[in-house]
């Protein structure tokens, strides 16, 4: 079959659907009372623009073969996931309300197991992009045409593994995988250029044998654009797209902090902060990127 | 050069085109074929997947030693080489798996289990993927190699892992049974293998099933509980004690998790002592899972006998199983020392 292509999907709507998973991340932390936002926002025009616009999915065949995959490898952003899921249709968005309690279906990280339309668990930093790399193989061993999407945090592209995969992606020229990098600069120690640099991304990416695009991670028409280039690339090489973005972004409070990786917004905070994510995004203050 | 050194330079070589050569070069020295079964692991694979297109299989580098080549002769197109990255390849597993594949992933056991022990726990066995993750020249097996290429705490690690089984195969005929039982397991397994020319134990191949242990010989005096590559030493101790009149049962534990306990049991009611054999360390593996059982039973004479809590000696493997009383002599001497005991 062919491939239906994303940019069916307006602006204002996927902008509305990075608000939603951004809103749905700071509901469901305070039923943790814990949650991991600001390695969320710093994804959600990622994700949305992924999962309402470019990816061949179908939420009442979770199981359909021929689907495109997608591995959350920065697991601890599944919290902005699981709404998505829900908002199409994979289950019951009720269903959200237990997460993290007791025998709940939704933890912290993503159990393929128990989630419907998951494609695969993840947790453990430096796993998911071997995990793509194994997804594109059998599609490409199946006959299928199906792609496999890995989103990658920065921090996590300090494991070995990552670079095992990426190296092994770029040698069997896996066409068929997608790597989106959310560079939002900071791991649980600082910042990540701090902690151990990554830079130059794209030349690594691309001494691996990778196409390499980099992008602002939170253009929602930057996003589109990358997207349409995986359509029109005849390289026959493994795809990256390194999206320069922000930890936190959407909450003032919370752009480029260090204290917000983990956190629980209780309260008027709690008041305050959906009603700035309510108000839409605003122009970054200069000295949060600092 | 002695055959044990030719053995030991067949490690890296394996026994494709080389091996026709060797083989023949021993076959001159006199070392009977049937003695030394060639590794059937890559045409065993290779035959079932004749009719089964879920079956893919990968490896590390060692194409050669573990004769995986020969299913890469006969399947190209199912069969990836991922190169000295073993995490890699447990994990893109994982990923085909999830996928409808059925991947078989080889390399040695110290690389397979004890480097991917985590890839096996977090992305194989806890997602419930149907990896199959193998680990040959499994033990000591490797000899003066060293500890770095020896696996003798992988059954220890990986037995605690929820929703992953774990077998040793014990020879040929044996890996064939495991292989042909485990594609219609469901879940991840962690097969355990020798060097591939494993003493004979099954002269045909055994009808197997992951929950039952395998008794090989009866026996009222004791039982010897063994795995792996020590099943044929413990046959060979029985003989031997059977001699003086001592009548021992054997027991081939192939499933190590999860254990026959009701083999354990009848062995201990019925015989009255226990001997568990294994090349692996004395802690954590078939001897533990065996004292688990018996913990819950009137107490019995029980020995694990295996090797000590240390990082072995240099040595080629037959000089090492000496060493270790991991041969016919040692185990006929410790299953004399626990029969003292029970006395």
């Amino acid at each position: 079959m062919t491939r239906t292509t994303g940019g069916n999907v307006s602006h204002e709507v996927l902008e509305d659907r990075a608000k939603f998973i951004r809103k749905e991340t700071v509901r469901l932390s305070r039923i943790a009372g814990a949650g991991h936002y600001s390695s969320t926002f710093s994804c959600a025009e990622l994700l949305a623009s992924l999962y309402y616009d470019q990816m061949r999915i179908e939420p009442t065949q979770p199981g359909w073969p021929e689907r495109d995959r997608f591995v959350m490898s920065k697991g601890h952003a599944a919290i902005g996931l699981y709404p998505v899921l829900a908002d199409l249709g994979y289950y019951d968005p009720s269903e959200l309300d237990t997460y993290t309690r007791l025998g709940s279906n939704f933890g912290d990280h993503p159990d393929m197991k128990k989630g419907r339309g998951l494609d695969f668990s993840s947790g453990s930093l430096g796993h998911g992009l071997s995990v793509g790399v194994g997804m594109a193989l059998a599609g490409r061993m199946q006959s299928h045409d199906f792609r496999t999407y890995v989103m990658l945090g920065d921090g996590e592209l300090s494991e070995g593994q990552i670079w095992e995969a990426v190296n092994s992606a770029g040698h069997f020229k896996l066409r068929n995988l997608v790597v989106l990098v959310d560079v939002n600069g900071l791991s649980i120690d600082g910042h990540t250029e701090d902690v151990m640099s990554i830079e130059p991304l794209g030349d690594r990416f691309a001494a691996f044998g990778w196409d390499v695009q980099r992008i602002d991670g939170h253009d929602l028409t930057a996003i589109r654009h990358a997207f349409a280039a995986l359509e029109r690339a005849d390289s026959g090489k493994p795809q990256v797209i390194i999206a320069d973005t922000v930890k936190g972004r959407g909450v003032a409070r919370m752009e480029m902090s260090l204290d917000w990786h983990v956190g629980n917004l209780v309260g008027e905070d709690y008041d305050d902060v959906m009603a700035e994510l309510d108000a839409g995004l605003k122009p970054i203050e200069p000295e949060a990127t600092q | 050069m002695t055959t044990e050194m030719q053995d030991e330079s067949e490690i890296f070589r394996g026994t494709t085109t080389g091996a026709t050569q060797l083989r023949d070069k021993r076959s001159v020295r006199g070392t009977p074929k049937a003695g030394m079964p060639a590794f059937v692991l890559g045409e065993e694979l290779a035959d079932l997947a004749e009719t089964d297109p879920r079956i893919v299989v990968g490896t590390a580098d060692l194409a050669s030693a573990n004769r995986t080549n020969d299913f890469r002769d006969r399947h190209p197109h199912r069969f990836v080489n991922f190169s000295i990255a073993e995490k890699n390849m447990i994990t893109a597993a994982a990923g085909m798996a999830s996928c409808g594949l059925i991947p078989y992933v080889a390399t040695f056991a110290s690389f397979s289990a004890i480097l991917g022990a985590e890839q096996i726990r977090t992305d194989c066995a806890y997602p419930r993927m149907n990896v199959r993750v193998l680990g040959s020249h499994s033990g000591m097996s490797m000899g003066f190699y060293g500890s770095s290429h020896h696996a003798l705490e992988d059954l220890a690690m990986l037995r605690c892992i929820a929703d992953l089984k774990v077998v040793c195969a014990t020879d040929a005929n044996h890996l064939r049974a495991v292989l042909r039982a485990s594609v219609e397991h469901p879940g991840a397994m962690y097969i355990r293998l020798g060097r591939g020319r494993d003493p004979v134990v099954y002269d045909t191949v055994p009808d197997i099933s992951f929950d039952r242990a395998i008794r090989l010989r009866e026996g009222q005096d004791l039982t010897i509980i063994a795995c792996g590559s020590q099943v044929r030493a413990a046959l060979d101790a029985a003989n031997e004690l059977q001699q003086d009149g001592i009548s021992a049962r054997v027991v081939d534990m192939f499933t190590i998790d999860t254990i026959d306990a009701d083999e354990v049991r009848s062995a201990a009611e019925d015989t009255g002592a226990i001997l568990t054999v294994e090349e692996h360390n004395i802690t954590g593996g078939l001897g533990s899972a065996v004292a688990e059982v018996l913990l819950d039973l009137p107490r019995v004479p029980f020995r694990k006998h295996g090797v000590p809590d240390k990082f072995v000696e240099v040595g080629p493997p037959a000089a090492l199983y000496a060493h270790y009383r991991l041969d016919k002599a040692g185990v006929t001497e410790v299953a004399r020392e626990l029969l003292a005991r029970k006395a």
